[in-house]
């Protein structure tokens, strides 16, 4: 039901989320945030189970913060996504498994760009893009056929659109709107809603 | 965790260690309350076995609708009154919104028990709240405190869907809480069995600029009408208006008669 993509550029990561809300038939809320700051150069974007996913964002988001707080420097994109996957692995076999599944785009001083797919059995994986729910059965492919390592921003904002619009084309679902932000070494931008036409 | 250490928060197995010893008891530990559990005891997979059919069934209350919108003069709040047990009305006339202080309710849908007692906590922990801090909760607060206490029974059959009022500095709270421990703020929310016919009527009357009278028509309408159509939701309709100043109890009318006055337009 809902949507993650990534696109990882040569200097950024373009990420966009779904914003809907939803209780099995009915739209709760339709203008849901489904990514969360860890620091201010790495985004979370959390999608899965009701409940699990805010609850297991905020506990990661907290204690990237507390990290920095005590040692006072940040965890780098790649470090925070281990981090992240050692808590969902210490989870999974617990009573109270966290079915949770995720993108992590930072940018590092170092390292540059970089996007990681973790899904809720605590797989991790660095890709150059990636994308969680029903809706990448139909993207994935698309990304395969036209992604580029050089891509520029504006590129990947287009290869982006074209995925939205076959969501928006073939998806059973109504995904009505699309939060996008882009992650470079300025930190992260907004940028506009994508609202595919056809749709309220 | 490092947020683990830094919270207090001692381990389960530490505490069951040394109070219990081992083997003894399971502890569940909560900053607000403990529970001393039999060991093997699965409360999710214990319901279940209790709602078969043809032997001893409990059915748990869950026929409700209630809804609650923001408009331009405060938040509307506007509940049924029928508690179901399995096809048996338990009562006509059940108290659905708990007023937890001048500035703050919640409204009840689920099981009635799990509603009303983690409710009247959350009313508890408000109090509390205020006696440490000199000032009222705010309503964001108050609604992470009850999705917080969901998250601490999480997987154990909890059932619970509840929306969070109120007035604070931030101006007027709609929060929607429920038993997987989701939390989402809103302008427009509605729960229970009877909560999509809900959403039909109020989605297409709404404006943010209706006058008092109109809001709170609409949601005598929005109960009105998922009662018509809901078996498990009838009763009275309970009708509360959130204001700066706090909370106003609006009307109580008996839906048979609002449905009745509203037939013209219906047949």
């Amino acid at each position: 039901m809902e949507y993650l993509i990534g696109i990882q550029g040569q200097d950024f990561v373009l990420v966009a989320a779904d914003n809907i809300a939803a209780n099995s038939i009915i739209q709760m809320k339709q203008d849901q945030d489904k990514m969360f700051k860890l620091s201010d150069k790495i985004l979370l974007l959390c999608v899965g189970e009701a409940g699990d996913t805010v609850q297991f964002a905020e506990y990661i988001q907290k204690n990237i913060q507390l990290y920095k707080m005590r040692n006072g420097y940040e965890l780098s994109p790649k470090a925070a996504a281990n981090f992240t996957r050692k808590n969902l692995a210490d989870y999974l076999r617990s009573r109270t498994p966290y079915h949770v599944n995720l993108l992590l785009a930072g940018f590092d001083e170092t390292d540059g760009p970089g996007l990681y797919y973790m899904d809720h059995l605590s797989a991790l994986a660095k890709a150059p893009f990636a994308a969680h729910g029903y809706g990448a059965y139909l993207t994935l492919s698309i990304l395969d056929r036209y992604y580029r390592p050089d891509l520029t921003r504006d590129e990947a904002v287009d290869l982006l659109k074209k995925c939205i619009e076959e969501l928006n084309k073939r998806f059973i679902l109504n995904l009505p709107s699309f939060s996008v932000r882009l992650i470079d070494k300025e930190g992260i931008h907004d940028l506009e809603k994508l609202m595919p036409v056809g749709a309220k | 965790m490092a947020l683990f250490d830094v919270s207090g928060y001692k381990s389960h197995s530490e505490l069951r260690g040394q109070i219990l010893g081992t083997g003894v008891g399971h502890l569940i530990d909560r900053p607000n309350q403990q529970f001393s559990v039999p060991v093997g005891v699965d409360p999710s997979g214990f319901l279940k076995s209790c709602s078969r059919e043809g032997g001893v069934s409990i059915d748990l209350n869950h026929g409700t609708t209630t809804l609650a919108f923001t408009f331009r003069h405060g938040v509307i709040v506007a509940v049924d009154s029928r508690a179901s047990a399995g096809s048996y009305i338990a009562s006509k006339e059940a108290n659905k919104v708990i007023e937890i202080n001048p500035y703050l309710l919640g409204t009840m849908s689920g099981s009635a028990a799990d509603c009303q007692y983690w409710e009247r906590l959350l009313g508890k922990e408000c109090r509390l709240y205020k006696l440490r801090n000199k000032q009222r909760i705010s309503v964001s607060a108050a609604s992470k405190l009850l999705c917080n206490m969901m998250l601490g029974y999480r997987g154990m059959g909890l059932s619970m869907g509840s929306m969070i009022v109120g007035w604070d500095n931030k101006g007027p709270g709609l929060y929607y809480v429920d038993d997987n421990a989701t939390r989402l703020s809103g302008r427009m929310f509605s729960t229970g069995c009877g909560s999509s016919y809900a959403y039909g009527v109020i989605d297409s009357g709404y404006r943010e600029d209706m006058t008092v009278e109109e809001a709170y028509e609409l949601g005598r309408r929005g109960i009105t009408h998922a009662t018509h159509r809901d078996a498990y939701s009838g009763g009275v309709v309970n009708l509360y208006h959130m204001q700066e100043d706090g909370w106003i109890k609006v009307c109580k009318e008996d839906v048979s008669e609002l449905i009745h006055r509203y037939r013209k337009g219906m047949f």
